[in-house]
């Protein structure tokens, strides 16, 4: 053990306080508060066993996992092409178009997220969801036969507006930090680049196509992935707006059955292992 | 010489914010013309020569490019560029892309040739410049005088009519910059219109119809080069060639 030995006793301390303090909140949990750890019930929350049909089933905590993947996906889709037109826009050379979009850039990184979050769903998701009549069409095709493509791609089709609403929301609020990603990449690249698209007769669009935006691409890939773990973790707000996302479905469980620590343990260990998985595997392909 | 002038500049003024880069300019460059600017720095060359080919536009004046006049919000602008080559101090090769495909992209996207044809333009300047074999080099792997030439080569695939040279061999180390002046030299010899900004006194002599002194934002003599090296009219253009000329 060559690490024991590098350890000095000021690394001794800081460990036994941090036991201590471990030891502490436990004794509290236990003694207190008079806790009684129910693990054993977990996993069956996690993957149920369907004693009538005879076969195991995603339960609550698996069905949140899987709407916060597929929200953060098509959220990361839909920002990423937003965000791609609003840091175009901020470097835009039309002064209203830089204007406007610095505006919404601005409201966006001066508000909470969460406040955010419920003017877009009030203002926005809810009337455009009313407008297409989204509701109906989705309980058509939940009722229909020929679902099972819908249901791999939305999950259940009953719960298909709340979907929308929650990726429309994310996406409108991390297109602002993607936008910024994107200007900070188009501008990262050289004046000289620019001048010489245009001394050799590019329009602006084809400036942008062949000469800046496949240099700026490089630089932007790895601020992109951070951001897209971050919208994983920012997907957990969107529960407020009744997404069955993970942490929805964690206090749904909680209310049902009082597994009050072991539930969120296992809620944050769903987080930590997506978000640290992916920061280990970006870091990699950076290499 | 009494040909048309491709160029032609009245009276051009130009200010960044409070500072007067052109004052009142006005100068004329003939087809088949090589004319040679110099002078101190700061002193409204380079900025000339990019309002040439709109990379800036003057204020005020009138300035007629290849049958084109030059203002802001023009859009002759593009059609402009395609007949006007520009060669800079930094090269400014696209990095992202090898030697042959630089040279290909104008003609490709702009001029929209065929590939085939855009290649063998490529490939027959690229021999021009002397360095037929870095064709899928990219950039970075070259030298600065290899550089240099690639983007002289990329301005001659657009078939430029005219080619503007801002200080091109101001940011290239000694033993580079004859391999530049001797292709660009080449290039004068083949009759093509040159507006050449440099330093380059030796290279001026050698090919210049016509040599212009700017000082201050202001043209202060134009003549051939035999009188202008040997008797130049004014002050401050004999101050300047003595520094440049016995350093």
């Amino acid at each position: 053990m060559k690490i024991l030995n590098r350890l000095h006793w000021v690394d001794w301390l800081i460990l036994a306080l941090i036991t201590g303090f471990a030891l502490y909140i436990w004794l509290q949990i236990a003694g207190t508060l008079n806790y009684k750890w129910r693990w054993h019930l977990i996993p069956n929350y996690i993957v149920g066993w369907h004693t009538k049909r005879e076969e195991w089933f995603a339960n609550v905590l698996l069905q949140g996992l899987m709407v916060t993947i597929r929200i953060t996906l098509y959220a990361s889709i839909l920002a990423l092409v937003l965000g791609i037109g609003l840091g175009l826009a901020r470097t835009s050379r039309n002064m209203t178009v830089r204007l406007l979009a610095r505006t919404y850039v601005e409201f966006l990184r001066n508000i909470p997220p969460l406040v955010v979050i419920f003017i877009f769903f009030f203002f926005l998701s809810v009337p455009m969801i009313d407008a297409l009549g989204l509701e109906r069409w989705a309980r058509a095709i939940a009722r229909s036969e020929n679902n099972q493509i819908w249901i791999f791609f939305f999950g259940d089709m009953r719960l298909f507006p709340q979907l929308v609403a929650g990726t429309v929301v994310l996406a409108l609020f991390e297109s602002a930090f993607v936008g910024e990603i994107v200007r900070a990449g188009i501008q990262s690249v050289d004046k000289g680049q620019r001048e010489a698209a245009r001394s050799i007769g590019m329009t602006y669009m084809q400036e942008m196509r062949y000469v800046i935006l496949p240099q700026a691409v490089k630089k932007v890939i790895p601020p992109l992935a951070n951001q897209f773990i971050t919208l994983i973790k920012d997907s957990s707000i969107v529960s407020l707006i009744s997404v069955q996302e993970l942490t929805f479905k964690t206090l749904e469980l909680v209310a049902s059955t009082r597994l009050i620590f072991e539930a969120w343990l296992v809620c944050a260990g769903f987080y930590f292992i997506i978000c640290f998985g992916l920061s280990q595997l970006f870091a990699r392909l950076e290499k | 010489m009494t040909k048309t002038p491709v160029i032609s500049a009245r009276n051009l003024d130009k200010f960044y914010g409070e500072f007067h880069a052109l004052k009142n300019l006005s100068i004329d460059v003939a087809e088949g013309e090589r004319v040679v600017i110099c002078g101190p720095s700061g002193s409204g060359k380079s900025t000339l020569i990019r309002c040439f080919n709109a990379l800036e536009y003057h204020q005020s004046g009138q300035l007629i490019v290849d049958g084109i006049e030059v203002y802001e919000g023009s859009n002759e602008i593009i059609r402009l560029r395609q007949n006007v080559g520009m060669v800079f101090q930094q090269f400014n090769l696209f990095p992202h892309l090898t030697v042959l495909e630089n040279l290909m992209i104008g003609p490709l996207k702009v001029r929209r040739v065929s590939k085939a044809d855009a290649e063998a333009t490529a490939r027959r300047y690229l021999d021009r410049v002397h360095i037929p074999d870095q064709a899928d080099k990219y950039p970075r792997q070259l030298s600065g005088g290899q550089q240099q030439r690639v983007a002289i080569a990329r301005s001659l695939c657009m078939e430029s009519k005219i080619i503007l040279f801002d200080e091109p061999t101001s940011a290239l180390d000694p033993e580079m910059i004859n391999e530049v002046l001797d292709v660009m030299v080449e290039l004068a010899e083949d009759g093509m219109t040159m507006v050449c900004v440099t330093h380059e006194m030796g290279f001026a002599r050698k090919i210049a119809d016509r040599m212009v002194f700017m000082d201050d934002g202001e043209i202060v003599e134009v003549a051939d080069p035999e009188t202008f090296f040997t008797a130049p009219r004014s002050e401050r253009c004999r101050d300047f060639l003595e520094k440049v000329l016995h350093h």
